[in-house]
């Protein structure tokens, strides 16, 4: 593992979670973006040592790196592009419902925590 | 049967494939789905006879060996639980098909509804890590399109909270994928187990920890339930009680196998504590609602509780015990959703203090919520009773006192807030502002929420059968450090 890999999986993850932690749709789509990367990054980094392309015949087998990590990262890459996708059509479709992509509290929630006294409401339904 | 395994999961995505050409077909998509879902069904069946007779099956796509290929695994445990998913689904299927709500005539119901099929299919078979996380990532997927159906606004509020935390729960889990490749060397689940336990004490449970949070999260336990009495209860009611039914359920089956199989006699106390917390947290918040379905969403998380107890306790009897939970929690849970789902429809609303007299109107739909709620709450003589006397018992054997008393105490609250919906709704006077008569909906709704609910009673009438299955399966899991591969196909 190199120090380079390690630094840059340090600020994309730092920088995705301070991202993730906002309360705009937009900023946490791209806070996700970012951990998606740092997350795909983490395989390659740890999963194998660096080495020639895993082609059956440009190298030898022992100087190739292993081929598995890079096939998870793979799969990984294009499942993170669909969900971001998605989140991105939900941050539009909040956007031209109320005109922000603001993420908002739990209504019902709130609700019953504003409620004065719990057993009032109890008894008024039987 | 080689290379059968892989029509679970391929029949249902030929049958996405089939119904996005077909968008404008609505009845050819609905057969297409009615077909695809009621073969995986039978399917299922067949296997989970095969499989508890013969022994387990494995599949290797496409003839690689099996350390480098995609596998797919059948032992007790995921036949089991494939069964009961994929029987649930189909119920559910035909349900929303004779409610024509204005979620199942959008062009896209179908597609997505075949996918989770397939997404829940793949994630009891999955035979590695790495393809129980695509599978994961395919009914997660599934299920943020059909939570977003319609595009209101609720719906949107509440379908971010849920993308996002699901999102960040795939994050954790590909994370804990990477550092198990990266220790072990491995992502087959019938590798695994040795190799782990062949890992320093530290790094296991680190490991182990990693993929608690990412299942914990999808199964909804203590610290990380939030999202589910927020985002459940937005989704129309056939929707929501798939959602109620499985999907916490596919949360659990992963804890199950990596704490029993991966990780044995690890972090007892630790799921002890997250059990205890998610049963009072949850049964707590059901007390305080005043709609049915956010009570009820409220009681999914609270009976997760009970299952990871089970789990906590750990060996035999104890893993068992939550075999058969989950047996009995399943259909009990979507019966629930589905008389909710008629009451919504008729009422429009399944807000308490909007609703009353409902029993009046219509004694049986009044009977197939009471039958299954008394179950819930583990009352005599039905199926929730044998579930908690299962993990009640293996927790006083093991003199976990107090786990017992939560338990216990857990329950009654249960019954507590069952009975604020059935004061609230179904019983009092009838209201004079509503349209008399009986509840009016499509009578394919009720028949299936009565097969759902005579599913429960058949659980508690054939307890011991069931009983001996649990204790077959929980001793693969136990015994054998590595799981159901071994026996290789037939």
């Amino acid at each position: 593992m190199s120090v380079t890999q390690a630094g840059l999986l340090a600020v994309l993850v730092s920088v995705g979670t301070f991202l993730v932690l906002h309360r705009s749709l937009t900023r946490i789509i791209l806070g996700i973006g970012m951990l998606g990367n740092a997350v795909n990054l983490l395989i390659l980094t740890v999963g194998s040592t660096p080495g020639e392309v895993p082609i059956v015949g440009s190298s030898g087998a022992d100087r190739m790196t292993d081929p598995v990590p890079q096939a998870l990262v793979l799969t990984a890459i294009v499942i993170g592009l669909a969900v971001v996708a998605f989140l991105l059509s939900m941050a539009y479709r909040s956007w031209t419902i109320d005109g922000n992509d603001v993420v908002e509290d739990d209504l019902s929630d709130r609700r019953i925590a504003a409620e004065p006294d719990v057993t009032q409401d109890f008894g008024d339904e039987t | 049967m080689n290379g059968g395994l892989a029509l679970f999961v391929g029949a249902p995505l030929a049958g996405t494939a089939a119904c996005f050409v077909l968008a404008r077909f609505q009845g050819a998509q609905r057969a297409v789905a009615l077909a695809c879902s009621t073969a995986v069904t039978i399917a299922s069946v067949v296997l989970l006879v095969h499989v508890d007779t013969t022994g387990p099956v494995t599949t290797s796509m496409g003839g690689w060996p099996e350390a480098i290929s995609i596998t797919f695994v059948a032992d007790r445990l995921g036949a089991l639980m494939l069964v009961i998913g994929n029987v649930m689904m189909l119920a559910v299927l035909v349900y929303a098909v004779a409610q024509r709500s204005s979620d199942e005539r959008s062009p896209w119901y179908a597609p997505a509804y075949l996918a989770l099929i397939a997404g829940v299919s793949g994630a009891f078979l999955a035979g590695d890590l790495f393809n129980l996380f695509v599978c994961f990532e395919i009914l997660l997927m599934s299920s943020y399109v059909l939570l977003t159906l319609e595009g209101s606004d609720d719906q949107i509020r509440s379908g971010t909270t849920y993308v996002v935390l699901n999102v960040v729960e795939s994050l954790v889990l590909v994370t804990a994928v990477a550092l198990v490749f990266a220790t072990t060397g491995t992502l087959s689940m019938a590798e695994l187990p040795d190799r782990l336990a062949a890992l320093p004490d530290g790094v296991a449970l680190g490991l182990s920890l990693l993929l608690l949070v990412a299942f914990g999260l999808k199964a909804a336990v203590f610290p990380l339930f939030s999202w589910l009495p927020d985002s459940y209860p937005a989704a129309p009611s056939p929707v929501s009680a798939v959602f109620a039914g499985l999907l916490t359920k596919v949360g659990v089956y992963a804890i199950l196998r990596t704490q029993t199989q991966w990780f044995p006699d690890t972090n007892r106390t630790l799921l002890l504590v997250i059990a205890a917390a998610t049963m009072v947290v949850g049964v707590l918040g059901a007390i305080a609602q005043s709609d049915i379905k956010r009570i009820l969403s409220f009681h999914i998380v609270s009976q997760i509780g009970y299952m990871i107890a089970g789990i906590a306790l750990g060996g035999v009897a104890a893993v068992a015990a939550v075999v058969f939970f989950v047996i009995h929690q399943v259909p009990a849970k979507t019966s629930l959703f589905l008389v909710d789902g008629v009451v919504e429809q008729e009422q429009g609303t399944s807000a308490l203090d909007r609703l009353s007299g409902l029993a009046r109107r219509s004694g049986a739909l009044a009977a197939l919520f009471l039958l299954p709620a008394l179950s819930l709450a583990g009352i005599p003589p039905f199926s929730g009773f044998v579930a908690k006397l299962g993990i009640v018992t293996v927790g006083l054997d093991r003199g976990e006192w107090w786990i017992v008393g939560v338990a216990l105490v857990v329950s009654i609250l249960t019954l507590v807030s069952m009975m604020k919906i059935w004061t609230g709704a179904f019983w009092g006077a009838d209201d004079p502002d509503d349209r008399p008569g009986l509840l009016r909906h499509h009578p394919l709704m009720s028949a299936v929420t009565a097969f759902v609910v005579a599913l429960t009673i058949a659980i508690a009438v054939f307890a011991g059968p069931i009983y001996g299955f649990a204790e077959r399966t929980a001793g693969d899991l136990v015994a054998t450090s590595a799981p159901a591969t071994g026996g290789g196909a037939p």
